[in-house]
């Protein structure tokens, strides 16, 4: 095969390439968790540090933002699903020549923008909430109703897709010899149908969980004032990033890496068990090794591990570490400026004095000083507008005064 | 009235405007092994599950033991189905499948465990209670489909071609073992099938059907010596026929004028024809003898087209003025008369052997 793409080096190249695509940004991320850097970056390599995750922890609007999200991931399984399944029922059973209008209208959900599902969410309750005269503490303009709402519109559907696809496999002269057996439909439901779909019942819950936890087009309009993590993220995001996020996400890797390794242990114990190969496995003939792959031993070994890890890794105390960083900055800045000033002095010794060095010590060596960029020789602005008393943060750039017409 | 009886009351049954059934009316005693026979299609399957309530009747009622069927579910009767397919549970144990009539009843786990190991006791699978299905051979799996329609304690147990995805052998097995288990249990076992050799051995009676219409029902014997009609007589078993217009009528004996000369048959039923009407005289391969000497009636001067060789018997195919026959001939009668060096035969069958039955213009070819 790797001939075909010819020769081995090639297909080194682009496996390497490919995997690197995949995850080299995750692996970025892991890196910048662990650095003491205020910028979420890789080099220069500051300190080695875990307070981003207590930084990430102490996040009020994060973490509450995190309790809806999960909260709301729950009651959508909770509702996708049977709706997902009831769907899936109503195709399997319906005639072939309706069937395909009801799949189209049930897919429907999936093809609409999300943005366009949010939007027209809140607009539908607040219209029928305007309709039944409800004021603003009703379901109509709560958050979590209307997200709830959003969300299973269009998750159902991807629930009934999973579902739909194991329901094909079905054979419905089964449910037939349950009902001849005596069974009542209810009977032939649970005992016959519900354990065959239990495996597609299971991956529909995971999926639509996810598609909850994740989204975020739907969520940021129908959650109104309210907050879930992907909305609290993003408006962090907008408001200038810090290495508490790669801290959040080297924590959703670890738990999807233990999930996905216990699911796999789980696996393939299953399908040992299940043909009957079990006493022929080596790890089966042994009581210990029996037990360590059990998906229960997994989890424990890899949850104690993983704790192991993190308590160790907050027990380094960066604070030593810190100091010295901050005062080779503080060095380095000293330094800098004194160039600066000599450069200054050399170019244009009519120049006053520059402002004495900022207090903060900048990480990134005063570059961004507002003085620093100014013309070196260039007489004193003939009217400068009167100082605002204000200290505002972006020079008085908004100070209605400066867009003022000049006579 | 027996509890085990089945009666037809004109049932029809359609689909939109197809008709899948039309005016079957027969009962069925109790205790009877009473078998549908027909080709694909001809709605056999559709009346099982009619009786079983799966379908309800467009026009006419089924009763089972007395009682109208008639808005009464598949679940409440007192039938058992055992379908084509066997339609087992894959994700029940052996012994699961077999008590899970007994578990929609209520009936508590370690009564429902010792009547399933009772049950694979009588179809000789004693120990294979906690297998799951797919380990199971075809045989097998079609010995715990029965034990698990026996454990529903129906007193009608309907079997839907049950033995056609077994190979020959097995498949000739399991026909006297649903027999024996029959007249073991004593249900009224209703039978579908294609295959008329199953039909023929295992029934008390055969209802053989066409395009949706019972033709024929009656014993194994009289359905293949008597058909009553064109259709019965050729789909049970082979059969030669001669086409040929009534010359004259004697009692239950028709002479027709055929192309190989008079012929002369019974009439069936005892029905009376007119002379010149249009008929066929069917013959069945082994009720042809090759003759010494040509005899008094039905003789029939032949070519030798093509001779097979089928172990207990040898089949001749012969030719006399345009019309194909076919003759058995036993294999231990090679003694017997033979054909002529230059293939021509003289041969002859008894006018009681033959049955004339009006010709079907539908399937005159």
């Amino acid at each position: 095969m790797t001939r075909g793409l010819g020769g081995g080096l090639f297909a080194f190249s682009y496996a390497l390439l490919f995997f690197l695509f995949l995850f080299g940004p995750l692996i970025i991320m892991v890196i910048t968790a662990f650095n003491s850097s205020a910028f979420p970056r890789v080099v220069p390599w500051e300190c080695f540090t875990t307070d981003w995750f207590g930084v990430l922890v102490r996040n009020e609007r994060l973490m509450s933002g995190l309790w809806t999200s999960l909260a709301i991931g729950v009651a959508v399984v909770a509702i996708a699903v049977p709706f997902g399944l009831a769907g899936a029922l109503a195709l399997a059973d319906i005639g072939p020549r309706l069937r395909a209008g009801l799949y189209a209208v049930l897919i429907t959900p999936i093809l609409i923008p999300g943005v366009v599902l949010g939007i027209s969410t809140i607009v539908f309750w607040s219209f029928v909430g305007r309709g039944v005269g409800a004021s603003y503490d009703t379901v109509f303009y709560n958050g979590f109703f209307l997200t709830l709402l959003g969300q299973v519109a269009f998750i159902a559907s991807y629930a009934m897709l999973v579902l739909n696809a194991r329901l094909q496999r079905f054979d419905p002269t089964l449910t037939e010899a349950a009902l001849d057996l005596g069974a009542t439909p209810g009977q032939a439901f649970r005992r016959i149908l519900l354990p065959f779909m239990k495996p597609a019942l299971g991956s529909a819950a995971f999926i639509t969980f996810l598609a909850s936890f994740e989204n975020y087009n739907t969520t940021v309009f129908t959650i109104l004032s309210g907050n879930t993590f992907t909305t609290a993220l993003a408006s962090k995001v907008r408001l200038g990033t810090d290495p508490s996020l790669s801290a959040l996400a080297v924590i959703i890797i670890a738990v999807t890496l233990i999930g996905a390794m216990v699911s796999e242990a789980h696996t393939r114990r299953q399908e040992l068990l299940r043909s009957g190969k079990a006493g022929q496995s080596r790890f089966y003939a042994n009581p210990l090794s029996r037990l360590l792959t059990h998906p229960g031993a997994v989890l424990v070994l890899l949850l104690g591990v993983t704790g192991f890890i993190a308590w160790s890794a907050s027990r380094v105390d960066a604070n030593v570490c810190r100091a010295a960083i901050l005062q080779e900055k503080q060095q380095l800045q000293e330094r800098l400026m004194q160039e600066q000033r000599n450069r200054i002095q050399q170019q244009a010794p009519a120049q006053p004095a520059t402002p004495s060095p900022s207090n903060n010590p900048s990480p990134f060596g005063g570059a961004f000083n507002p003085n620093s960029l100014a013309p070196p020789v260039q007489p004193a602005p003939p009217a400068a507008p009167p100082p605002s008393n204000n200290p505002s943060p972006f020079g008085g750039a908004f100070n209605p005064n400066s867009l003022a017409p000049k006579q | 009235m027996n509890t085990r009886d089945v009666v037809l009351e004109h049932v029809s049954i359609r689909f939109g405007n197809y008709r899948a059934v039309e005016n079957a009316h027969l009962s069925i005693r109790g205790g009877e092994f009473f078998s549908f026979l027909g080709p694909s299609g001809c709605g056999k399957t559709t009346l099982l599950r009619c009786i079983s309530g799966f379908v309800q009747p467009s026009e006419g009622r089924v009763l089972i033991g007395g009682k109208d069927m008639r808005n009464v579910g598949p679940n409440k009767r007192p039938t058992a189905l055992i379908f084509q397919n066997l339609a087992l549970f894959p994700l029940l144990s052996v012994a699961e499948n077999i008590a899970f009539p007994l578990e929609v009843r209520g009936v508590g786990r370690k009564e429902r465990r010792k009547r399933a190991d009772e049950l694979l006791e009588m179809i000789a699978l004693p120990g294979t209670g906690d297998k799951k299905v797919h380990e199971l051979s075809g045989g097998q799996r079609q010995r715990v489909a029965i034990a698990r329609a026996l454990a529903a304690e129906p007193d009608i147990l309907l079997l839907d071609e049950p033995l056609s995805a077994l190979d020959l052998k097995l498949r000739q097995h399991m026909r006297t073992e649903l027999r024996a288990i029959q007249q073991r249990v004593g249900l009224t076992f209703i039978y579908i099938t294609h295959d008329q050799g199953e039909a023929l051995t295992m029934s008390d009676q055969v209802a053989v059907m066409n395009a949706g219409v019972v033709e024929q029902v009656g014993d194994p014997q009289t359905i293949y010596n008597r058909p009553k009609t064109p259709f019965v007589a050729s789909f049970v078993g082979e059969t030669n026929a001669i086409p040929g217009a009534v010359m004259n009528q004697q009692g239950a004996l028709v002479t027709l004028d055929t192309a190989l000369g008079p012929l002369t048959g019974q009439s069936a039923g005892g029905r009376d024809y007119q002379a010149g009407e249009r008929c066929t005289l069917f013959v069945r391969p082994e009720q042809l003898a090759l003759a010494d000497a040509p005899p008094a009636t039905n003789a029939i001067a032949a070519r030798r087209v093509n001779e097979e060789f089928e172990g207990s018997i040898r089949t001749l195919f012969l030719n006399a003025n345009g019309v194909d026959l076919r003759l058995y001939r036993m294999n231990a009668d090679a003694s017997g008369p033979a054909l002529a060096a230059d293939g021509t035969a003289s041969i002859w069958f008894r006018p009681e052997h033959a049955t004339v039955l009006p010709a079907d213009p539908s399937r005159s070819g």
